[in-house]
Order: structure tokens, then sequence, then C-alpha cells
């Protein structure tokens, strides 16, 4: 035997040892809780309440809050990636581009694992829901189970049509792909409804609306057309494009970072500018939608908005401001590292619009993160005159916050803007009105956004909410409603002065993309416990209380810390749904990753023929 | 030359950020806590790691020369000296602070107070019964002089002769953070059940705020936040 044979083999031992502790050990966690579990029993003649796992270890509440959450985030993945493939596929029929079409393929394939990853989770939070919770489960179930038949349905058809968009990817090319894209479409629709199912039994445990005439069916769609189920409905659709974005780009960045193969790198180089680009594109209308969620909860329940924005859950929006933050940060520095890099020269032209909006950026970030009431010791607030300071507590409400955040989502579309047009020289002779009409645009809708933010403090709420709040947003939408299609205008007929080079990015742009996926996550961990936590001591708000031990709201250190687990625990997922993902090609690449180390030739120019293995 | 200029900048811009608010700002305004300069100082050199990594060039200017001092490769005489200081004094500097994080104080720790918790359901949405008439405020006034402006001033900024006894100290209602971003049935139900009638949701609380339902009739406390919003030039907030 060869000693590195004897090697392998010894290694392979040592493998499967490692294996079967490791199996040992999850059936050892598995089998002890749900012994613990079922060792209690119902007092006779009464129905079980409440189950609980590893009490004072673990409990039934942290395990539902693990499982769901991620389950949570794997649905938000799987109905986000076929928006995002869908939509890259669109754009190479129209373009002609091959690349869009291997990137939406390259994608469509991690989401079949995904799929049955989500649908796992889905199980596991069913069986746990109803062993654990099985009094709350009776009354969804009396309430929804006309929805929970439409919900199956539904699964059935997403995973048929899902099985024919991937399987029949290859071979409905050409003259059938416009039937591939529509079963594109389909599945979109699908995972669209399968999305709002669930939601609607989500958003009654909020506010709930219950009738107690009329048949199981129009006690269902009362229930489901409850006043928050819309808003969810939406902010979720967006953040699901934003999460599939950040996490194609992610998923780019680590394969820019790991290939040594010039062609690869500017494969995924480029694949990390479309996902960046997808998840910002998301990102810009989201706080309207979460806006639009919290003045339907303060329409709803006063007591629960004031829970929410005011109460002892407030301090989670700063948390979300900073997060919200560095994601605007993380994706403007990607756009930005773009220009300096892929585009050669541009750096003395493009450092001080770049200082000025990293400064405007920062500026709003600062208000935004500004508390209402501000942490401070005994002797600091005896000389503030209390925990409001005189001058920044004016940061700390909603005029200011909405202020900033219109402010830096008008930034961060400049950002774009400007990367679009970077080592382009436009040749319309309306070019230069164009530009000026531009800056008109958005010179003006900056001046209206903070007049109205600073007029907002002297008028009632309810005139801020719905009239100076709302007017803000209409314009910024308008900005980018006018502006995207007068540059994409001027720019058809514009010349390239400076050709883009992909590939050549530091790694600190991969290191950028990454971040903003995390950020992503820990986001929708955070506002996920938020909305949770907002039912405070009720199952289902007002009409039915939790009366198990567990009905309490967690300290915000320990929710924090659940929601660091919880975005680990996704990562790791996501992590491993890749690489198996990648097994199937493992073989063709390693053939062609090695081979290429030293082919690291002339990067790849923009709209010059890409390399075939770049295409891949 | 220019590496050099731009980590020495940034350090300068950072220094200059914390004079300003640490010792500028008291001179027009308050003082700001720790917690938010903190902030500040953060955002900071965020903004200073994004601008100076932008480029190659730049990131070699920023980090650089940090990299080099830290590394001293090629440093004499007091650049030498500098380093070493450097190398001794940040492990003492965090070991300083976690000392001083541990180490008994008499001083209560910084709160994150929650200031609005969120009334209870039979509070939310009533209506002030009292018409607001000029009489009506008079005797708010009247009222507020003689149950309130003990602990919350003569002028409603919170700054009564007894004012100085409590922590935390009694709202500032000329203040726009407090009770202009508020609705009269939230303040009725703080003057009427006072610090002991907070709900659990609305932990963690502490508040001196006496129970008001035991001596004062409900039209008197309607009056009185009439009165409040009168004397302290705000509007209450508005919902429907």
């Amino acid at each position: 035997m060869e000693p590195y044979e004897r090697h392998w083999r010894s290694g392979g031992r040592q493998a499967r040892l490692w294996a079967y502790a490791a199996l040992v050990l999850l059936l050892f966690t598995v089998a002890a809780p749900l012994g613990l579990a079922w060792a209690q029993e119902a007092p006779a003649g009464s129905a079980t309440e409440y189950r609980d796992i590893l009490p004072g270890i673990l409990g039934s509440r942290n395990l539902i809050w693990i499982i769901a959450q991620q389950h949570l985030l794997l649905a938000g993945f799987v109905l986000g990636v076929p928006i995002f493939a869908w939509v890259c596929e669109i754009v190479g029929v129209r373009t002609r581009d091959p690349r869009y079409d291997t990137l939406a393929k390259e994608f469509t394939k991690l989401l079949t694992s995904a799929y049955a990853t989500t649908a796992l989770f889905g199980g596991i939070l069913l069986f746990l829901l109803l062993g654990l919770y099985p009094k709350l489960m009776v009354y969804l179930t009396d309430v929804f189970f006309p929805s929970f038949i439409v919900y199956s349905v539904l699964f059935l058809l997403e995973t048929a049509t899902l099985y024919l968009y991937w399987y029949g990817w290859d071979s409905m090319q050409g003259a059938k792909k416009g039937l591939h894209l529509f079963l594109g479409f389909l599945l979109n629709v699908f995972a669209f409804f399968i999305m709002i199912v669930p939601n609607s039994w989500a958003t009654f445990q909020a506010s709930p609306v219950v009738i107690t005439e009329g048949s199981m069916w129009a006690k269902a769609w009362a229930a489901t057309w409850n006043p928050t189920w819309w808003p969810v409905n939406v902010h979720r659709l967006i953040a699901n494009v934003v999460l599939g974005g950040f996490i194609c780009g992610a998923y780019a960045g680590l394969k820019y970072l790991m290939t040594q193969n010039q062609a690869e790198r500017v494969h995924y180089d480029w694949m990390g500018y479309v996902g960046n680009f997808i998840g910002v594109f998301g990102m810009l209308p989201l706080p309207f939608a979460g806006y639009w969620l919290m003045r339907e909860i303060y329409q709803y329940n006063q007591q629960m908005g004031i829970t929410l924005m005011g109460g002892f859950l407030s301090w989670l929006f700063i948390l979300q401001a900073i997060l919200i933050g560095i994601l605007f940060l993380g994706a403007n520095y990607y756009f930005w590292l773009g220009i300096m890099y892929r585009i050669p020269g541009s750096e003395a032209k493009y450092r001080k619009p770049i200082m000025t909006m990293l400064v405007i950026l920062l500026v709003c970030l600062g208000v935004w993160m500004t508390p209402h009431s501000l942490v401070a010791s005994l002797e600091e607030a005896r000389k503030m005159g209390g925990t409001h300071h005189p001058l920044l507590g004016v940061f700390g409400v909603m005029s200011a916050k909405m202020t900033v955040v219109n402010v830096m989502i008008l930034v961060t579309f400049m950002s774009f803007v400007m990367y679009w047009r970077a080592g382009k020289q436009e040749t319309a002779t309306w070019a230069k009105a164009a530009k000026i009409g531009q800056g008109v645009i958005l010179g003006v809708a900056t001046i209206v956004v903070v007049v109205l933010g600073v007029w907002g403090y002297f008028v009632p709420a309810i005139t801020r909410i719905n009239y100076f709040s709302t007017t803000q947003v209409l314009v910024v939408l308008f900005v980018l409603l006018t502006i995207t299609p007068l540059t994409a205008l001027v720019l058809k007929s514009a010349k390239t002065t400076t050709e883009m080079v992909w590939g050549i990015m530091p790694p600190r742009a991969a290191y950028a993309l990454v971040l903003n996926a995390v950020m992503v996550i820990l986001l929708m961990t955070l506002m996920g416990y938020a909305r949770s936590s907002s039912r405070v001591h009720w199952h289902v708000y007002g009409v039915m209380q939790d009366t198990s031990p567990y009905a309490y709201s967690p300290a915000l250190g320990y929710a924090a810390a659940f929601m660091s687990l919880n975005t680990f625990l996704f990562c790791l997922m996501v992590a491993f749904i890749f690489w198996v993902a990648s097994l199937g090609g493992e073989k063709k690449e390693g053939t062609s990753g090695k081979a290429h180390v030293k082919e690291a030739v002339k990067p790849a120019v923009a709209g010059a023929p890409v390399p075939a293995a770049g295409r891949r | 030359m220019r590496g050099s200029s731009l980590a020495m900048k940034g350090a300068v811009l950072l220094v200059a950020v914390f004079v300003v608010f640490k010792f500028v700002a008291p001179l027009v305004t308050a003082p700001l806590p720790m917690s938010l300069i903190w902030l500040y100082l953060f955002l900071t050199t965020v903004g200073i790691v994004v601008y100076g990594t932008l480029s190659s060039e730049s990131t070699e200017a920023l980090l650089g020369p940090i990299f080099r001092f830290l590394g001293g490769d090629g440093l004499n005489g007091v650049a030498k000296f500098a380093r070493l200081a450097v190398l001794v004094l940040v492990p003492l500097l965090v070991g300083g602070q976690t000392y001083s994080e541990l180490v008994p104080s008499s001083q209560p720790p910084a709160e994150n107070r929650t200031i609005h918790p969120a009334p209870p359901g039979e509070f939310v949405g009533l209506t002030n019964p009292v018409p607001n008439t000029p009489e009506n405020v008079m005797m708010g006034k009247g009222l507020f002089a003689a149950f309130c402006s003990p602990c919350h001033g003569p002028k409603f900024n919170g700054n009564g002769p007894a004012s100085d006894g409590f922590n935390p100290p009694p709202a500032n209602f000329v203040d726009p953070g407090t009770i202009a971003q508020l609705q009269e049935s939230y303040l009725f139900w703080r003057i009427k059940k006072g610090g002991v009638g907070l709900n659990v949701e609305g932990h963690p609380w502490k508040s001196a705020m006496p129970r008001w339902e035991v001596e004062l009739p409900d039209d008197w406390i309607w009056k009185i936040i009439m009165a409040e919003y009168a004397g302290s030039g705000q509007k209450p907030g508005t919902w429907e």
C-alpha cells in the first residue's frame, strides 16, 4: 500500500468515526427533547394546551422561533430567486446576451435544493406547532382550514411548474423559449400566492378579523383579508427580491474570491454587479412599503403601534436604522468601487462627487440612528435635563427619520446613475438640456423632501402622516421614474469613452457583497421578531391570550442573540445549498479551474465577447 | 507624502469630531451623552475607511502608514519609541476600560428607558369631553398650578421646585418630544393612573407620577390636559 493510500485510508477511518459521533449526537439532541416533550401528560379530562421542550435550556418558544425564522428566510430566498431568475431570463432574451440566461439557470439550480429544504423546514414547523401549541393550532385550523386546502393545491402546482421550469431549461431554448418564459411567469404567480396565503395566518394573529356567522369559506376569507395582510404581502414581496438579489451578490462575491480563473472572475464580477443592482433596486421602495405597514398597524390598533414605535420595541428600530444604514453604505460602496476599478482613469473625475454623496449619507445615517430617548448615565441625563437632548432630540422623531431615509434613497439612486453614465459621452443634441432637467428635478425634489420634513414638526401628526410623508414618497418616486428613462434615452446614443473592465475588482468589493447579504438576513430576523413581539402576550391579538410560561417578551439583548443565531444558521444553510448545487458541476469546473490558473490574461471588456469559460 | 497625509487627515478628523461633540457643543447646548458621541465617531470612522479604500492608491495611502508603523520596518528614533508606546498603551487602555466597566460603582448604569409605553386598550382613542373654552383652560391652569407645577414647573418646562428630587426628572412639556407627540387620551391615562398604573408591557419603567384618580375627578384631569397644551404652546397629537 502506498503511503498516500494509507494516509487516505486512515483519513477515511477518521472521517467515519466523526460521522458516527455526529450521528450519535444528532440522535441524542433530537431524541432527548422529544422524549421530554412526550413525557408531559395532560391532566385527565382536559385538552392539552401546551407542551414544552427542554424547559430552562431551550424551551418550546425558542425552538419555534428558530425553526419559523429559518423557514421564513428560506421561503424568502425561494420566492425571491424565481423573480430574480425570471427577470434575468427576460433580459437575456431581450438583449441577446447569453450571460443573463446562464445566470438565471445557475440560480434556478440553487432553487431546486433550496425549495426542498424550505418545504422540510415548513413540515418541521408544522409538526412542532401541532405538538407544542395544540390549542392555538386547533383555533387556527378552525378559522383557516379552507385556506390550508388552497395552500396544498398551490404547492402542488408550484412544484410541478418548478420541475418543468428547471428540467426543461435546455430543451426549451430557441423556438420554445417563449413557453419557458411563460413557465417562469407561472412559477412566480404560484410563488406569490404561496407567500400570501401563510401571510394571512401570521397577519391574522396580529390583526384578527373574526366573524361568527357565515360558511367556513366566508370566515376564512374574512380572517384572510385582515388589515395588515396586504401591507405585509407587499413588504415581503419586495424584501424577497432584495434578499434574492443580495444573496446572488454574496454567492458571486464568494465565488469571485475563491476562483483563480480569470474568465470566472469576469463572470462572477459581473454576477456580483447584477445581484447588487437588483438588491438595491428592490431596496429603494422597501422603506415606503414598511411605512405603509406601520401606518396600517397604527390604524388597526394604536396600542400595538405605540408598543412598536414608541414602546419597548422602539429600540429595535434604532438597530434597524444601523443595519439599513450599513446596507445603504455597502451598496453605494460597491457602486463606487465599480466606478474606480472597472472604469480605468475615473478616479480624478469621480472622487469629489463620491465624497459629497458619502458625507450626505453619513449625516443622514447619523440623524436616523439618533434615538429619541438617549442612553445616558444619571449625570449625563441631569445635564441634559432628561433623556431628550434639547437640540438633537428633534432627530429622534418620525419627521426627521422619514426625511433622511428619502434623501438616502435619492443619493443611492444617483450613485447608480453616476455608475451608469461613467465612461460614456452623450452625443444627442438635447443631452445637455436633459442633464440640466435632471439636475433641476433632483434639486427641487431634495428641497421639497427637506422642507416637508422640517414643516412636519409644526403640523398635527395626522397631517404629517397622511399628506407630508406621502408627498415625500411620491416626490422620490417621481425622481426615480423620470430620471431613469431620461438617462436611458440619453445613453442610447452615447459613445463609450472608457471601456468597462470586468474581473479586476479588489477583494473588498466581494466582502461588501457578502456584508450586504448578511445585513439583509439580520434585518429580516430583526423585523420578524418585531412583528411577532408586537402581539405581546397574545397568540391572536385581543382574541386568544398566551397562557404558556413563555407569555412574556424576551429582553432585547436575548432577542438580539437569537437574531444573530438565526442569521448564522441561515448562512450555514445557504452555504450548504450552494455547495450541494456545485457538486454536479464540480468535476467539469475542476478541470477548467486549475488548468486556467495561469491563463489570467487580459481582463475582459464590457461589450466584448465573453470567454466561453466565463459563460459556463 | 500623500499616503501619510490621508491617514493623518483621518486621525485629525476623528479627533476633531470628538472635540466638537464633547467640548464645543456644550458651549451652545446641553452636553451630549457619550453613547451618542461614540455613535458619531463610529460613523466618522466608517466614512474614513470607505473613502480611503475606494482605490488601490488611496487604500495604500490610508492603511499603508498604519501597517508600516505597527510592523515597525525601518522605524527609528522617535517613531520607533512611539510604536513601542502604542503597543504598550493599547493593551493598557483595554485593560483599564475593562477594569472601569467591572469595578463596583455607586453610579446607576445608563438606561434605555421606554419613554412612551403602550397604553391599555381602554385608554386608546378617548377624546376630551370638556369643551375647549377659555374658562375651562383657565380653570385647568389653576388646577395645574395647584397639583402639577411643583414638579412640572409653573412654565410647564419640568423645572418645578421639587423636580431636582426625581430621577428621571419630570417631563418638560415645552419640549416638542413629549406631549406634542402624544394624544390627549395618552395624557389622561398617565395622569389618572400614575406611575403605579403602568402596565407590564410598559416596562422597564420607573415613574414617580402620582395616581391622580384618587384625588381628581375625570373632568378636572381633562381640563389640566387642555392647560398643559395651551401653556406649553403645543398641540395634541391626532390620528383620526
